[in-house]
């Protein structure tokens, strides 16, 4: 199954594609992850968990001092939502959508048959009303709708996250989870909260042993436009990133990113500020499996001989 | 050529003022441009001239005024027998 998928993102040498795939199965067979036939999508096991649990928690801890009011949503959100979003303009190729039955008895004996004969049954499914979400913030900005209290808002979410990537890449997952902390308000606010995160998640990452990196990055955008929104978007610098090494060959990942949306957000759920100027949104997004994958990489899979002070702080 | 890149503005760039009364060098982004407008923006001027914006100029300066647009279309249609649109 692994070596039958190719990596879509880039066309990336040979050598880089091995090492990710010896990587991949040496995380199998240590049990700290699991196969389940798709890429990019895998078992976590015990030890998995608990760091990646650990991580998540410190995640809390570090924001305590800001007042984040804090939100848990499944991962879909609604399609009238989505589409607001205007995310089908930017990544029409990440996203994925959630389909249901609803034919006659006689569309479901036709089904079966498609079934048993191998072709494509899903013809017989139709969209519902649900999009699974691309990242954790994007349920939290139709709620913010309508007029921020003065100081504007700040919000903890957490939320498995879908994208449409298989890969063998271990640290390019298609289902993932994100903690993120958003900030919604006047520029002012938001770059102040971009300041203060930027410092503080390289810190985070570094108390745990990760040496991180900031980064000016873009999103991978959609076509020959995306191109041109990436390149927008490293002009303005709109978009940070830590990176820190998860595959072999030295390769590095974002583990965390900072991304400043501008009124993107504001102008699309009609989020206002207490003045009444469209409000900007930006946000920080820890990506839990990555963090976690990173962990292992810098400190082995026996999680008994990882640094004390690594340790502590994971609650370990 | 500057009047053919006006109206490919009012068809897609989505301006908050009319686009007659915006100067060659006017910062389009200051008029209300979005970064996804420009892409819809980007894409009506390959029609509209027949032409292909290549990488180097998929940029934020390449659509910052009418002034650019209108150098970026002029060296992309140099030779060409529709240059004379």
């Amino acid at each position: 199954m692994i070596d039958a998928v190719s990596d879509r993102v880039t066309d990336i040498p040979s050598e880089i594609a091995a090492s990710r795939r010896e990587y991949l199965t040496a995380l199998f067979a240590s049990g700290v992850i699991t196969d389940t036939g798709v890429p990019g999508v895998y078992g976590k096991g015990r030890i998995f968990e608990r760091v990646l649990g650990g991580f998540d928690r410190f995640i809390t801890e570090s924001g305590l001092d800001q007042g984040a009011e804090v939100f848990r949503f499944p991962p879909v959100i609604s399609r009238a939502d989505f589409e607001r979003s205007n995310y089908l303009k930017s990544f029409p190729h990440l996203t994925g959508s959630v389909h249901g039955f609803r034919g006659s008895e006689r569309d479901h004996t036709d089904m079966l048959r498609m079934v048993e004969s191998g072709s494509d049954w899903t013809d017989h499914f139709h969209s519902t009303d649900l999009i699974l979400t691309p990242a954790a913030c994007y349920p939290l900005y139709p709620m913010a709708a309508g007029v921020l209290p003065r100081n504007g808002r700040l919000f903890d979410v957490q939320s498995y996250c879908f994208r449409y990537e298989p890969s063998n890449d271990p640290a390019r997952m298609q289902i993932f989870r994100q903690h993120e902390y958003v900030r919604i308000g006047t520029p002012e606010h938001v770059s102040q909260f971009r300041d203060i995160w930027l410092d503080r998640s390289q810190a985070m990452l570094q108390a745990v042993g990760l040496d991180a990196q900031p980064v000016v990055a873009n999103d991978q955008f959609f076509g020959r436009g995306g191109a041109m929104l990436a390149a927008s978007q490293m002009e303005q610098a709109l978009k940070f990133e830590l990176v820190v090494p998860i595959a072999p060959m030295n390769e590095l990942t974002a583990a965390v990113s900072c991304n400043y949306h501008q009124d993107h957000f504001g102008s699309a759920f009609g989020i206002t500020t207490a003045d009444g100027e469209i409000a900007h949104t930006a946000c920080v997004g820890f990506g839990l499996e990555r963090i976690t994958l990173a962990l292992f990489k810098a400190h082995g899979f026996d999680v008994t001989r990882w640094p004390a002070p690594v340790k502590t702080t994971l609650g370990l | 050529m500057v009047e053919k890149i006006r109206d490919t503005l009012r068809q897609y760039a989505r301006l908050n003022r009319d686009v007659s009364g915006i100067s060659e060098d006017a910062d389009l982004y200051a008029c209300g441009l979005t970064s996804h407008a420009t892409v819809n923006l980007m894409l009506g001027l390959e029609d509209a001239f027949q032409v292909e914006f290549p990488e180097r100029m998929l940029r934020r300066r390449t659509f910052e005024t009418i002034g650019n647009i209108r150098e970026s279309i002029a060296e992309l249609t140099a030779g060409l027998p529709a240059a004379a649109s």
